[in-house]
């Protein structure tokens, strides 16, 4: 059914209510709240898809986390809420920490108050009821479409980018000490088959920063793989308080006197890292060692505008255009060296 | 949009990026180093859609963002 399909894997974030929803009892009344065991088989299970999950609960703050520490379940919240407030509003502080849309949100609780509260301020919220536990696992908004390698420590990586962003917050100096202070390594290297998968979910997911908007199946890719005039390459960026996955991709279409960048693709969350130059200045050195012009694809789409701009910025001219179609190509007279605070590999 | 009103707008878009500096309207952001070339971007993305200017090809040169002063000639430029 395509509406089925379309619903699939839609929640990137499920927040939790606490008092009679994660665990039994209101943490006000009675210091002896026990975890729902029903609730901590979602959690669990939703971790383990990949999808992440942080708190909206009415409950005093310091109380809230500490009841958590001590069932061990702290760990498993990015951005938690508890306060005294609306719960929209905690709603929408952890949408923006997370910086998802508020379309990928479900929230479960066992008020019906509380859930109307939830959805008249954020209609594109899914509202679970509690009381419904066992059958969250089945709903297909909660099945993504990839389960990937990355997606087992997308939580992990999520708390990694919080830990980093308070440090940038506190951090007193230029922008580019604080970058280098987290001693990034950027790696580049020709996709393998274990990279399929997550290749595959790139396209699909971040539609946001891909320079032509289409998407590659799992099958697509391997074939690219394997063919002489394509190479597939694959980017994974770690730092010293962890890795950020891998988060970009490049599909070559190989020429006798050009390179076309069929694809160029950055997650989001790296933009800012200026991973997108890194590796642009890369392919601009290879082709011109290899004597070829580079050239890319683009297609404005209404949320690749930044991937656009990246080109410009790295000296791209545009050659043809044909409405939302252009052909780019590289200006290859001074490429910038890459910048001191990361270390690029380039594997084999 | 009057100069004044540009200036002050740029001013508060790199005030979330750079903290507790005032920053003189000729500062060259990205000589100083009080920005990086990462954030060119942003600030262009911020000049279409704060400052309502809409990026042309040619206008995507890094001189047109260099300082607080260079942003507010181009906008005005093209009367934005």
């Amino acid at each position: 059914m395509e509406q089925k399909n379309e619903n699939m894997g839609r929640v990137k974030c499920l927040i939790w209510d606490l008092d009679n929803t994660l665990w039994q009892g209101t943490l006000a009344e009675t210091d002896r709240v026990v975890p729902d065991p029903r609730a901590l088989v979602v959690l669990k299970a939703l971790d383990e898809r990949g999808i992440l999950q942080s708190i909206a609960s009415k409950n005093d703050g310091e109380l809230g986390m500490t009841k958590l520490k001590e069932h061990g379940l702290d760990t498993f919240f990015l951005y938690p809420e508890i306060n005294w407030g609306p719960k929209s509003e905690s709603v929408t502080r952890i949408v923006e920490a997370l910086n998802i849309g508020m379309d990928s949100i479900a929230f479960v609780d066992d008020q019906p108050f509380e859930r109307e509260e939830v959805a008249f301020s954020h209609p594109s919220v899914l509202c679970l009821d509690a009381a419904d536990m066992d059958t969250l696992l089945d709903m297909p908004e909660l099945n993504p479409r990839f389960i990937t390698s990355d997606s087992a420590i997308r939580r992990e990586m999520y708390r990694n980018d919080a830990h980093r962003n308070q440090l940038e917050e506190h951090y007193e100096g230029p922008k580019e000490s604080f970058l280098a202070s987290l001693e990034m390594i950027f790696e580049i290297a020709p996709a393998q088959e274990e990279d399929l998968r997550r290749a595959e979910e790139l396209t699909v997911r971040t539609n946001q920063l891909n320079t032509t908007g289409i998407t590659y199946s799992y099958e697509q890719l391997q074939a690219l793989c394997d063919d002489k005039d394509h190479r597939l390459l694959i980017a994974g960026l770690d730092d010293k308080y962890g890795t950020y996955g891998r988060i970009g991709l490049v599909l070559l279409e190989l020429h006798a006197n050009e390179w076309r960048i069929k694809l160029l693709l950055m997650s989001c969350r790296v933009m800012a890292r200026g991973v997108g130059t890194i590796m642009i200045n890369y392919l601009k050195r290879e082709a011109k060692a290899q004597g070829v012009a580079l050239r890319a694809d683009f297609v404005h789409t209404d949320r690749n505008r930044m991937m656009y701009i990246t080109y410009k910025f790295a000296g791209f001219k545009e050659m043809e255009k044909k409405d939302k179609r252009v052909l780019l190509e590289a200006n290859m007279d001074a490429i910038a060296d890459d910048p001191d605070y990361v270390r690029v590999l380039i594997g084999t | 949009m009057e100069r004044d009103v540009i200036k002050q707008k740029t001013r508060e878009f790199i005030g979330r990026f750079v903290k507790n500096r005032e920053i003189g309207d000729d500062v060259g952001l990205f000589e100083t180093r009080l920005v990086d070339s990462m954030f060119a971007m942003q600030l262009a993305m911020f000049v279409e859609n704060d400052l309502g200017v809409e990026l042309a090809d040619d206008d995507l040169d890094l001189a047109n963002f260099r300082s607080i002063n260079a942003i507010a000639d181009f906008v005005q430029r093209k009367g934005g």
